[in-house]
Order: structure tokens, then C-alpha cells, then sequence
């Protein structure tokens, strides 16, 4: 599945996307984000408090407790300050 | 309904947009504007310019969702939303909501419902370039509001009384 990262979640990340094949135990958004903090320091900043990551599949919001199977696009980005 | 959503890196001209809801039309009776524009301060610091990032193809579905519960929430017969995004200096449009009625109350609500949505759903963020005049500009993020998650809370709390 493809990841993207947006804004501060993308600077402290060091990458805009990738491409990543979890393991099978990676059922939800919420275990995604633990295994993601143990890939690298750059992970590990970004998620340090994952209660303020916020998160889409195939660009619509989702709940920490989302299934992840079956996504072909996964974003993480903080709380959006648009408009 | 007269369905308007666009994403752009240019200006905006509200006048003509807001001409594109009315004109050749006699039922509409009531047409609401909002313009966000770029302050020159942020907290009280004085900024040189706004950067906005946004979601390509999230941010126009977000926006897109949101006028489709507006028009089935309110009677409208027309909404346009215009969100820029890049660099925006103090003085510039950010975003625009217009939104057209028979009546006014619903162009009124249906405006200010867009808008707060737009600041707490639609995927953009906001970085703050301050003035410096070095080769290297300093610019951090802007942190949300909580202010702003309290305003798009208040239309989804009498729905949830009207379930029980």
C-alpha cells in the first residue's frame, strides 16, 4: 500500500510518500502508526503523540480503529488549519 | 443545484463568481459571500506571508461531501468554494464560500456550515513564513484551533439529539 505524509507529518517523516508492505499482524490505522514509530527517529518524532495524528484511506478521514485491508492509499497529517 | 469547487494556486474574483450563481436566474433571492484573507499578523507576530499544502483530490472530495450535506440540509440553488493554495501574502484571498437561496436564513447557515468544515475537515495546513530578509526564511506550521473544532461541533450536536 501506498503511505502519504502531509506538512509537519512529512518534515519529520523525511519523505512526501512510499510504498510499504506491513505485516499481516498490522490490522488496524492505530497498529500501523506502532509499527511505522519503529521503522526510524524520523517516525518515531512524527507519531511521538499519535493522539494528534490524523488519518485517511483513499482520501477520507478515519478513525484510529480503521481496518486497513484492502487500502491502496493510507495518509497521516496533523489537524488541518485551512480556510 | 449550481455546484462550484475549486482548488487554485491564483487569485480568485469573488465579484465574477458570485455573478456566475445569479445571473440569467430569478429565484434566487438571497446570496451569501465569505472571503478569508491573509492578516498580517498570526498570535500577535507579524508574518510575511501564508504557505498553504493541501491533499490533492482529498481536499476537493472533502469540500465537494460537504456542499452535498449542505444542499440536502438547507434549500440552495447554488454553492461556490475557492481554496488557494501556495504562497499568499497579507492582503490576499485564501478561500471563498458563496451560497444562494430563495430565502436567506439557508444561505446564511449554509455558508457558515461550509466554512467551518473547511477549517477543520479539509486537508490543508498552514505554515507562516516570518519576516527576516536572510536567505534562509523561517516558517513553522500553524497549530489548529480549538475554537475552530467547537464551531464545526455545534452542527453535528442537534443531529445526534434528533437520533435519540
Amino acid at each position: 500500500m501506498k503511505l502519504r505524509y502531509f506538512a509537519w507529518v512529512r518534515e519529520r517523516v523525511g519523505l512526501a510518500e512510499e510504498d510499504v508492505d506491513p505485516p499481516s499482524g498490522v490490522a488496524t490505522v492505530a497498529d500501523l502508526v506502532a509499527w511505522l514509530t519503529k521503522r526510524g527517529e524520523g517516525y518515531a518524532y512524527a507519531f511521538e503523540n499519535p493522539k494528534v495524528i490524523r488519518a485517511a484511506i483513499d482520501k477520507s478521514h478515519v478513525r484510529a480503529d480503521a481496518r486497513i485491508a484492502g487500502a491502496g492509499e493510507i495518509a497521516f497529517f496533523p489537524p488541518m488549519t485551512g480556510g | 443545484m449550481n455546484t462550484t469547487v475549486r482548488l487554485q494556486r491564483e487569485v480568485f474574483d469573488v465579484a465574477a463568481e458570485v455573478k456566475k450563481l445569479t445571473h440569467g436566474r430569478s429565484d434566487v433571492g438571497a446570496l451569501v459571500t465569505f472571503t478569508g484573507i491573509c492578516r498580517a499578523d498570526e498570535n500577535g507576530e507579524k508574518i510575511a506571508a501564508l504557505t498553504l499544502e493541501h491533499y490533492p483530490g482529498m481536499a476537493e472530495a472533502e469540500i465537494a461531501r460537504h456542499v452535498d450535506e449542505a444542499s440536502a440540509r438547507w434549500p440552495l440553488l447554488g454553492a461556490t468554494v475557492i481554496h488557494r493554495f501556495g504562497r499568499i501574502a497579507p492582503g490576499e484571498d485564501i478561500v471563498m464560500v458563496a451560497t444562494a437561496s430563495s430565502h436567506r436564513e439557508a444561505a446564511f447557515a449554509a455558508a457558515e456550515f461550509l466554512m467551518d468544515y473547511l477549517k477543520t475537515r479539509a486537508p490543508f495546513w498552514k505554515q507562516v513564513e516570518k519576516p527576516g530578509g536572510t536567505n534562509l526564511v523561517e516558517k513553522t506550521w500553524v497549530d489548529a484551533k480549538a475554537t475552530d473544532d467547537v464551531a464545526a461541533e455545534r452542527w453535528t450536536a442537534p443531529r445526534r439529539e434528533a437520533a435519540k
